[in-house]
């Protein structure tokens, strides 16, 4: 633990460690995004890719840079933010380590948004704007149904899986009663894809972030730790219990809604990018900003498997993150079962 | 109802910072305890003891804002405890609950800085006076070497003084104990109860705890508020308010009450039962009381 200490009586705790995670994590999300622009059937030099992004390049490069691949990347690069970041509040307020909003059902309600426009005949922007919509209307019902005697140990959990259930089956009836055309394109979106996505998508989502970064990383995160510990001991501390649970709730529920709205409900990223942040970190608490970094180059470095995994063959990126993500999870807790002490 | 004790010296006896006044207390719609009034002398150990489900624990939540009275008010130097601020009513009033439970890989010493969120701001995350008051607090409570040690490594014992270490930390003028000794094996309880009765004589802090234990209760408490179905039968010094009567009443106990010899607190032996015909007391026993 580092303190820093400034005159007129400002001091700033820092973890190393989670700071090396941190910064490492941002690197590492920026190398793979260079070389990931530069990557497809028109490769492009990395030393290319940074002249186009200073500003400067050949037109045929910037035009494949700017228009067609950044877009895309700096939407995975969002989405996977948002996703870790609201996984680690998920896990963090149901202090259970499944508690994520694929499990809870936040990702099922916006695919339920989403479909029934699909049914309805909608286009891409109400389809985007009843995904956020569903995701935050499921976010209420948890809430309701769970929230009001505090959201702690497996109530939410257990409700959440039981919303899940029931909204999996609604999804089933809505893919049925859709066209069968229409029908392929939600199948496609309910896994999860970043096919085609373009500054519209990718806005979103950073305004969110911008906005609920500070705002939940900043104000909240040690509340957040000490909500850890149980409600009681919390309030013992000093903490508003409810204010921050709801605000970091909505702020978490918002973040899913909105990265769903862009790529569709991107399976066990929300779930997995925490484990990983805080396996990286060993540090308790929520590991916000870790979580969200780890997101981002997750989500990125699973795109490029997708795009690239099986030449001249694109898979939807929900199709990478639920096999990467549920094995590394079936590893991660088989190994722990025999690594407990 | 607050007697004067004759063991603190900082002590004014006729004033009380926490008092709960008419207050009903009940989860939904279930009722606990109603028209309940208590005052926690100022530099007092005050114990609340009383049989399983008396409202006892419902008590001290509701005097450490922990729970809102239906009807009724908890007042904290004469201000209605849930109209302040979370935050300043954290540097006043202290609290180890039942519930707590340390996160995996929590060092001791980052568990006990937690105490020092209510004192800390975005800007202020650890001050001199943070570190300072931290290691006191370790000190105080015998962790100090503790420090890297993961919470969740350690005995009972130790984890309890690590939460009252934390609290202590807090640096509040009053500390609620909700069961604290509960879970450990006798040498850990009075390891625990010497360590609060220190705080109080030392500190001139005023604590109030839940205890299961009438002998433990009788012999560390400065002031006693006996409950039973959610009101109190007596409140005062143990050594004028236990009497044979008081735990007939408040436990339905038969029993003799002798000077323990170690402190010349009152100490309660449950009278034998006989067992003649099974499950009916012995009446020759009962009246011997």
């Amino acid at each position: 633990m580092i303190v820093l200490r400034l005159p007129g009586g400002l001091s700033l705790r820092l973890r190393p460690r989670a700071l090396v995670v941190g910064l490492a994590g941002t690197l590492l999300a920026l190398v793979l995004a260079v070389l990931a622009v530069g990557a497809g059937d028109y490769p492009i030099a990395p030393a290319d890719v940074l002249r186009v992004l200073a500003g400067g390049g050949s037109p045929a490069d910037r035009f494949i840079v700017t228009e067609l691949r950044l877009p895309r990347l700096v939407t995975a690069l969002a989405v996977g933010a948002a996703l870790g970041l609201a996984g680690a509040v998920f896990q963090s307020l149901t202090r259970n380590p499944l508690g994520s909003p694929d499990v809870l059902g936040v990702t099922s309600g916006a695919a339920t948004g989403a479909l029934v426009v699909v049914v309805a005949g909608g286009g891409s922007a109400a389809l985007a704007g009843a995904a956020a919509g569903g995701g935050l209307a499921t976010g209420l019902l948890l809430y309701a149904l769970a929230g009001r005697h505090g959201v702690g140990g497996h109530r939410l959990v257990l409700v959440g899986i039981g919303v899940t259930a029931i909204l999996t089956g609604v999804n089933g009836w809505l893919l049925t009663r859709a066209p069968l055309m229409d029908a392929a394109r939600a199948a496609l979106w309910i896994t999860g894809s970043l096919d085609g996505r373009g500054w519209a998508n990718a806005v979103p989502v950073l305004a969110a972030l911008a906005v609920l970064l500070p705002a939940v990383l900043l104000a909240r995160a040690p509340a957040l730790r000490l909500l850890e510990m149980g409600d009681d001991s919390a309030a013992g501390l000093g903490v508003s219990v409810r204010r921050v649970r709801v605000a970091a709730l909505g702020a978490a529920v918002l973040l899913v809604s909105v990265a769903a709205a862009a790529a569709g409900p991107v399976s066990f990223l929300a779930l997995t990018a925490p484990h990983l942040a805080r396996r990286l970190t060993r540090a308790p608490g929520p590991n916000l900003l870790p979580s969200a970094v780890v997101g981002a180059a997750l989500l990125l470095a699973a795109d490029q498997l997708a795009q690239h995994a099986i030449a001249g063959r694109q898979l939807p990126v929900g199709v990478v993150t639920g096999v990467l993500g549920g094995g590394y999870l079936a590893w991660l807790l088989a190994g722990e079962r025999g690594g407990r002490r | 109802m607050t007697g004067p004790d004759e063991k603190g010296t900082l002590m004014r006896p006729d004033t009380s910072r926490l008092v709960g006044e008419a207050l009903t207390l009940g989860y939904d719609r279930r009722t606990v305890a109603e028209d309940l009034t208590v005052a926690v002398p100022d530099g007092s150990f005050t114990v609340i003891i009383g049989p399983n489900a008396c409202g006892k624990s419902t008590l001290l939540r509701a005097l450490a804002r922990l729970l809102r009275p239906t009807r009724g008010t908890v007042l904290l130097d004469g201000a209605d405890i849930h109209r302040r601020p979370a935050r300043q009513v954290a540097r006043t009033l202290g609290l180890l609950p039942q519930s707590a439970v340390a996160p995996d890989g929590l060092t001791v010493g980052e568990l006990v800085s937690r105490g020092r969120y209510p004192h800390q701001g975005l800007l202020r995350q650890w001050s001199r006076e943070d570190e300072r008051v931290v290691d006191q607090a370790m000190a105080d409570t015998g962790v100090a070497e503790l420090a890297d040690r993961p919470v969740d490594e350690l005995s009972g014992g130790q984890r309890q003084r690590v939460w009252i270490a934390m609290a202590l930390a807090q640096q509040t003028p009053l500390l609620l104990l909700d069961e604290p000794t509960t879970y450990l094996d006798i040498a850990h309880q009075v390891e625990v109860l010497d360590l609060c009765a220190r705080l109080h004589e030392e500190q001139g802090r005023t604590l109030v705890a839940v205890l299961h234990d009438l002998h433990q209760a009788a012999r560390y408490a400065t002031h006693l508020v006996a409950m039973r179905d959610g009101r109190v039968v007596a409140a005062g010094d143990p050594r004028q308010i236990v009497t044979t009567e008081l735990v007939e009443e408040v436990f339905g106990l038969p029993c003799r009450i002798i000077e323990d010899p170690e402190t010349g607190t009152p100490l309660v032996l449950p009278a034998v039962r006989r067992s003649g015909t099974e499950g009916e007391p012995a009446p020759a026993v009962a009246g011997r009381c």
